[in-house]
C-alpha cells in the first residue's frame, strides 16, 4: 500500500529536485560550453554569441593542438609519470602498509607516529624546494639525468593511502594467513596470494588516488622539471594558458578560430580520457571517503 | 593487568622453596640485553622489516629532510654555502615579519589574515552545501536519477587544479578590444550583480572578487564530492525510524529535525573537527594559479608570500620562517582538532 504525500514532503521534493538540477546543470555547463567554444569560429567566441551550442563550427583549434608535437609530447610526459609514479608508489606503500598491519612489528607504535606526522606537518615550499635540488645534484652524479625520474621517485608520498591499505590489511582474517603459513608460504606470499587479493578494492582505490594525484600533479614538475620535453601536460596547459592570455600576442591574432579556442580545446583534451575512464572508476573514487574514519 | 607472584615464581616441592619460572627467565633476559633481543627480532623475521624499508626511506629523504633545511629559519641565508654551514642569526628573521617595520612585515601578516579568512570563508560557505546536497540525494528515490546526479556533481572533482583554473579563468576573463569578457562575467553583469565596468575589466583583477571567485569555484568543485560521506550516513537510518515518526504524526520538517538530523551529526561534528583542524592548510596551489599582482591584497596567503619571496625572490630564510609559522600553528590545530574528535565521538581520525 502506497502512502499519499503530505503536502511538506511533496514541496520538499519538488525543491529537491529543482536544486539538485540547477546544481547538477551548473556542474555540467562549464565543460558544454568549453567543448563548443573549442569548436566555434573566432568571432562567435570573442563575440559571446555562443550560450551552450557551437556555431559556425571548425576543427582547426583541435587540428592545431593536434599538429603540435609538443602537446603530444607533453601527453606522453603525464602518461609516464602517472605510470611509473603510481608503481612505484603503490609498490612501497602496499609493502609498508603491510608491515604496519603486523601486530609484532617491532616499535610498531613508532612507526604509525613517523608516517602520521608527515600529515600534520611540512616543513613547506622553501625548504622541500632546497631538498629537491640536492637530490637532483645527487640524482645526476650516479647519472640519473631526467628529471621525470626525480618527480616519480621524490615525490606524490601520501601517508594517508597508507593508513587506509593498513586498515585494509588489518581486516583480513588471520585464520587465512595462518593456513597459508602452514603452507609454507613466506611472508612475500603470503602477502601476494592473501593480502593483496582479499583487499582488492581498497588497493584500487589507492591506486586511483596516487594516479589521480599524479595526472594533476602541477606545482613541483613546473618547479623541478627544466627540460621543456619533459614537462607534463598541466605545466603544459599552464603556460600556454600564460603565452595566449597576453594581450600583444592576442592582438596580433588572426585566425579562423579564437586564440580562446586553443585553450579550450586543450581543455578538452585533458578532461577527455578521464572522462572515458570515470563510469568505470567511479566506484572506487566514492570509497574513499567512507574509509576515512581510522581507528588505533 | 596485575601480575601476581605465581606468574614468575613456581614452587619446587623437591626442595620445599619458590624458584623462578623458566619463562621469567626468558623475559628478565630480554629486558636484560634488550638491544640484542631487538636484534635478533629482526634478524629472525627479517622479511617482514625489508618490506618496512623502503617507505621508511621513502619518507625520511623527501618528508623528513626538508625539515632539516627549516635550521634556515635561524641563519643568514646564502645561495651557495650549504645551511649547515651559514652564519647564526638567532631569531632576526622571525623579528623580522612579525615586528619590521616595512612592506615585509605588513605583507606578512596580510597572508596569515588571508590565509585564515579564506578558509574561513571557505568553512562557512563550503561546509554546509554537501549536507544539503546529500538530504537532497536522499530525497530521489529513483536509483537511476539519483545516480545521473551524483555522476554530474562529482565530475568537477576530476579535473585538476590547473584546468579548473584555467576554466574559471576564462569564464570570467576581461574584455578587450578584439573580444568580450567572459561568459559567466557578462552573465552576471546582465543580472546586474556586478557593474558592466568592473565586469569589463577581469573578476579577478579585482581584490573585491577574489574570495568568492575562490569559494564559489571550490564549492563547485568538491560540494558533490563531499557529499558522499554525508549521504553514507543518511542512507544507512533504518527506515522504521520514519516509520515511527509518521505514525506520530511527524511532517517532513518534524522528520528532517527528530531523525535525520540526530541521525547524521556525528558525521557532521566529525567532518567539521577536520575541517577547523586544516584551517591554515590552504591549497595554495589554487590560490597560485589564480591570483595575480592585482589581487595580492586578498589573495595572497602564507604559502604563496613564501614561494614568491623564497623561489622567485631570494630571501629563502624569512619565508621558510613564514611558512614554518603558519605549519606549526596549523599542527596545533589539527592535534587539538583531533583530541576533541577522540573525545567526542570515540573514533579517532588518525
Amino acid at each position: 500500500m502506497k502512502r499519499k504525500l503530505e503536502a511538506s514532503e511533496l514541496i520538499f521534493k519538488i525543491i529537491s529536485y529543482t536544486l539538485l538540477t540547477v546544481f547538477a546543470l551548473a556542474c555540467l555547463y562549464p565543460f558544454v560550453y568549453a567543448v563548443s567554444a573549442s569548436i566555434s569560429g573566432a568571432h562567435e567566441v570573442d563575440y559571446n554569441e555562443i550560450i551552450l551550442l557551437p556555431k559556425n563550427i571548425q576543427f582547426d583549434a583541435f587540428r592545431r593542438m593536434f599538429n603540435d608535437n609538443m602537446f603530444w609530447n607533453a601527453y606522453s610526459n603525464t602518461l609516464f609519470l602517472t605510470l611509473y609514479g603510481t608503481i612505484w608508489a603503490l609498490g612501497y606503500s602496499i609493502l609498508g602498509a603491510y608491515a604496519l598491519s603486523k601486530k609484532r612489528l617491532l616499535f610498531r607504535k613508532f612507526f604509525n607516529f613517523f608516517l602520521v606526522f608527515t600529515m600534520w606537518f611540512s616543513a613547506g615550499i622553501v625548504p622541500q624546494y632546497l631538498n629537491y635540488l640536492k637530490t637532483k645534484t645527487v640524482f645526476n652524479s650516479v647519472g640519473i639525468m631526467d628529471d621525470k625520474w626525480l618527480v616519480v621517485i621524490a615525490m606524490g608520498m601520501a601517508a594517508m593511502n597508507i593508513i587506509l591499505l593498513r586498515n585494509a590489511f588489518e581486516g583480513v582474517p588471520s585464520e587465512i594467513e595462518e593456513a597459508a603459513i602452514v603452507d609454507g608460504a613466506t611472508e612475500f606470499q603470503v602477502l601476494s596470494t592473501v593480502y593483496i587479493p582479499m583487499s582488492k578494492s581498497t588497493i584500487a582505490t589507492v591506486a586511483l588516488f596516487f594516479a589521480i594525484s599524479r595526472w594533476n600533479g602541477y606545482f613541483w614538475a613546473r618547479q623541478m622539471i627544466s627540460n621543456s620535453f619533459e614537462k607534463p601536460l598541466q605545466v603544459f596547459i599552464r603556460e600556454l594558458l600564460e603565452q595566449y592570455r597576453d594581450a600583444e600576442f592576442i592582438a596580433g591574432w588572426n585566425e579562423v578560430y579564437a586564440s580562446d579556442s586553443i585553450i579550450y580545446a586543450l581543455i578538452v583534451c585533458s578532461i577527455v580520457p578521464i572522462l572515458v575512464i570515470y563510469p568505470f572508476i567511479q566506484k572506487y573514487f566514492a570509497k574513499g571517503t567512507n574509509v576515512g574514519g581510522v581507528k588505533e | 593487568m596485575k601480575s601476581k607472584a605465581a606468574d614468575f615464581l613456581i614452587y619446587d616441592e623437591a626442595s620445599g622453596s619458590y624458584r623462578e619460572s623458566p619463562e621469567q627467565a626468558v623475559r628478565d633476559d630480554v629486558e636484560k640485553h634488550y638491544w640484542l633481543h631487538v636484534w635478533r627480532t629482526v634478524v629472525k623475521d627479517w622479511r617482514l622489516y625489508l618490506m618496512l624499508l623502503p617507505m621508511l626511506v621513502v619518507f625520511l629523504l623527501w618528508r623528513y629532510f626538508p625539515m632539516y633545511e627549516l635550521l634556515g629559519c635561524f641563519k643568514v641565508a646564502d645561495n651557495v654555502l650549504p645551511v649547515s654551514e651559514q652564519l647564526f642569526s638567532g631569531f632576526y628573521n622571525f623579528k623580522l615579519l612579525l615586528a619590521g617595520k616595512d612592506t615585509l612585515s605588513t605583507e606578512f601578516w596580510r597572508a596569515l589574515r588571508n590565509t585564515f579568512v579564506l578558509s574561513f570563508y571557505g568553512l562557512c560557505f563550503g561546509f554546509p552545501m554537501p549536507i544539503i546536497l546529500a538530504l537532497f540525494f536522499n530525497e530521489i528515490k529513483s536509483n537511476i536519477a539519483r545516480s545521473v546526479y551524483q555522476v554530474l556533481t562529482y565530475l568537477p572533482k576530476f579535473m585538476s587544479t590547473v584546468v579548473m583554473t584555467s576554466l574559471v579563468m576564462m569564464l570570467v576573463k576581461q574584455g578587450a578590444q578584439t573580444s568580450n569578457m567572459g561568459i559567466v562575467s557578462q552573465a552576471l553583469a546582465a543580472v546586474g550583480l556586478v557593474s558592466r565596468e568592473t565586469a569589463n575589466a577581469g573578476l579577478l583583477n579585482n581584490p573585491a572578487f577574489f574570495r568568492p571567485i575562490y569559494i564559489i569555484s571550490g564549492i563547485w568543485e568538491s560540494a558533490g564530492y563531499d557529499s558522499i560521506v554525508f549521504f553514507a550516513a543518511i542512507i544507512a537510518i533504518s527506515p522504521t525510524s520514519y516509520e515511527a515518526a509518521q505514525i506520530d504524526g511527524a511532517g517532513k520538517w518534524a522528520q528532517m529535525r527528530y531523525v535525520v538530523l540526530p541521525s547524521i551529526l556525528s558525521t557532521i561534528i566529525i567532518m567539521l573537527i577536520t575541517r577547523i583542524g586544516s584551517l591554515l592548510n590552504i591549497g595554495y596551489e589554487k590560490v597560485l594559479l589564480l591570483y595575480n599582482s592585482n589581487t595580492f591584497v586578498t589573495a595572497d596567503v602564507v604559502s604563496t608570500f613564501a614561494q614568491r619571496y623564497g623561489l622567485e625572490g631570494a630571501s629563502k630564510g624569512i619565508a621558510s620562517a613564514a611558512e614554518m609559522m603558519n605549519n606549526v600553528i596549523g599542527m596545533l590545530l589539527v592535534i587539538g582538532a583531533n583530541t576533541i574528535a577522540r573525545k567526542a565521538s570515540d573514533t579517532s581520525l588518525y
